[in-house]
């Protein structure tokens, strides 16, 4: 069974197109991570999912139905923001609050015990650091023992430490059976958690495959090099930046840019080849190629 | 659903009650009304004082409801716990039916103040059962002013609501007859006030306290009121995907 769908799926503000024809399901037990840029459509796509806003067109399901029936979440866990916890109440009461909507919710203590909250319970969530409250936020998400958790940028903000804390809770859940969808604009997160990668750009998915895949997807290659003048043209770059006299570019095929850099007999010094990051494969999927 | 009823009236009474002023400005405004217009003017002629209670009553429910409900709810939309709760796995039953309590609550601790007042500074009297029929009367009455007020609040964002809280709550008090006591109104008043959701609360509360007569055309328009501001309540609370952006 399909946890969550989305059928060729449209959304529109006004005249903002911010899902364009878009097509995503998440089968029990994944952990994918929906990478993108901010406006990219991964917030709307999740909203969408979890019966918060509804698609323009197309068709959204959430255990097989439609997300904006109560009786379709109650297998669903979301985040707040953490700017939204209500600032007069204590962590405990927010917790109870949450509680009181599920049938079978997390005892309180083990909730806190596993986030690390105990301490907490009795403080306002408007006292709370930026870092207490995100972990408050990502508790939420788990206190109904959900089957599907939708995370929003689940560790923006919080130091080493907590986002250690965190991911291990998140890994936990996923190696117990649970499922999860991942936003984030740390690409070291998606990395470090996700086994499977969906990159949104201007509303459409422009990737969806194995961490290693979408890499390996656009096989882009930053090749640096000093040199002082322009460049011949050269087929195959990606992005060109300078900075001062050294050059880097990415391409998607190192070999055939160095025997180019050769042939022209371009002066270059320090030549230097690296497989990218996440981050830089993803600049690639998003970017129109641009000229050198 | 009860239960969680409850406990979403519990939150909001807890969040409200943190923050105190917010209960001593609804309770204010109807009591320095009732210094301000009835205790110098109608309070020593028993009936004027006692029916003119009921209005500032009436008038109390009206307002602290529309900008409760209505200025309340744009906010609370504004927010982002908002969109989060919407993700729990309950409908807008729960959440409406607890806002509706808390807020009757706190409406009714508002009004402690304006009984006090009515009763050592007035003449104004009722007998006991005539006091349990009115404050029953109340949470009657206050129905179509949470409709109202939640119809607004979910319909448009904060500065429009305020807006139009503010726009619809006078003329609803003066067309309905708050202002002035029963027959006082000018003609068209009269005429038009049993029919508005505002004059025909007041005429219940009055038939609460005096021996004014329950009128069936004007309760059979405020019962018609009651049920199209909770369908419209209803409607803006299913369209209502929080706050919009474009």
């Amino acid at each position: 069974m399909v946890l969550a769908r989305a059928v060729d799926v449209t959304r529109r503000y006004g005249d903002n197109l911010a899902l364009d024809g878009v097509n995503f399901e998440v089968e029990p037990g994944e952990l994918v991570g929906l990478l993108g840029p901010n406006g990219a459509g991964k917030s709307t796509l999740v909203n969408l999912l979890i019966g918060i806003r509804t698609p323009t067109s197309g068709r959204v399901e959430l255990f097989g139905g439609d997300p904006r029936q109560p009786q379709n979440r109650r297998r669903l866990g979301v985040t707040p923001q953490e700017t939204g916890l209500p600032a007069s109440l204590r962590v405990g009461e927010v917790i109870d609050f949450v509680s009181a909507h599920y049938d079978d919710p997390l005892p309180k203590a083990e909730l806190l015990d596993r986030f690390g909250l105990t301490d907490f319970v009795r403080r306002q969530t408007g006292g709370l650091s930026g870092g207490e409250k995100r972990r408050v936020a990502v508790a939420l998400a788990f206190l109904g023992r959900p089957q599907i958790v939708f995370l929003d940028e689940p560790t923006t903000g919080l130091d080493v430490e907590a986002r250690r804390f965190l991911w291990d809770a998140i890994r936990s859940f996923s190696a117990e059976g649970g499922t999860v969808v991942l936003t984030s604009h740390y690409l070291e997160e998606i990395e470090a958690l996700a086994r499977r990668v969906v990159v949104i750009g201007g509303g459409r998915v422009l990737a969806d495959d194995t961490v290693d895949a979408v890499r390996g997807l656009v096989a882009v290659h930053r090749v640096s090099l000093t040199v002082a003048g322009d460049l011949p043209e050269l087929d195959g770059i990606v992005s060109a930046e300078r900075e001062g006299d050294r050059l880097h570019l990415l391409t998607g095929d190192a070999d055939r840019l160095v025997r180019d850099l050769v042939a022209y007999e371009v002066p270059f010094q320090g030549l230097e080849v690296r497989p990218t990051s996440l981050e830089e494969a993803f600049l690639t999927l998003t970017r129109e190629p641009v000229p050198a | 659903m009860t239960s969680l009823a409850l406990t979403h009236a519990k939150f909001q009474i807890i969040e409200t009650a943190r923050i105190p002023i917010a209960l001593f400005g609804s309770a204010f405004f109807p009591s320095a009304a009732m210094l301000a217009f009835v205790v110098p003017f109608v309070g020593d002629n028993a009936e004027y004082a006692t029916t003119a209670t009921a209005s500032m009553i009436t008038f109390s429910v009206m307002s602290t409801n529309l900008f409760q409900y209505g200025v309340g709810v744009a906010e609370d939309r504004a927010q982002p716990w908002d969109p989060y709760v919407r993700t729990l796995p309950a409908g807008a039953g729960p959440r409406f039916a607890g806002r509706i309590l808390a807020g009757l609550a706190l409406m009714f601790v508002s009004l402690i103040p304006v009984i006090l007042i009515a009763t050592f500074l007035t003449e104004a009297t009722v007998t006991p059962a005539a006091f349990l029929i009115t404050a029953a009367t109340t949470v009657v009455i206050a129905i179509p002013f949470i409709l109202m007020g939640l119809a607004i609040g979910y319909s448009m964002p904060q500065k429009a609501a305020i807006v139009v809280a503010q726009l619809l709550f006078f003329p609803l008090a003066f067309l309905g007859g708050l202002m002035t006591g029963p027959g006082l109104a000018p003609g068209f008043v009269e005429n038009l006030a049993p029919y508005l959701p505002t004059g025909g609360a007041a005429r219940l509360m009055w038939a609460g306290v005096s021996d004014f007569p329950y009128d069936a055309g004007s309760i059979a328009a405020l019962a018609g009121w009651t049920i199209a501001l909770g369908w419209v309540a209803v409607w803006a609370y299913r369209r209502d995907e929080g706050r919009r952006f474009s």
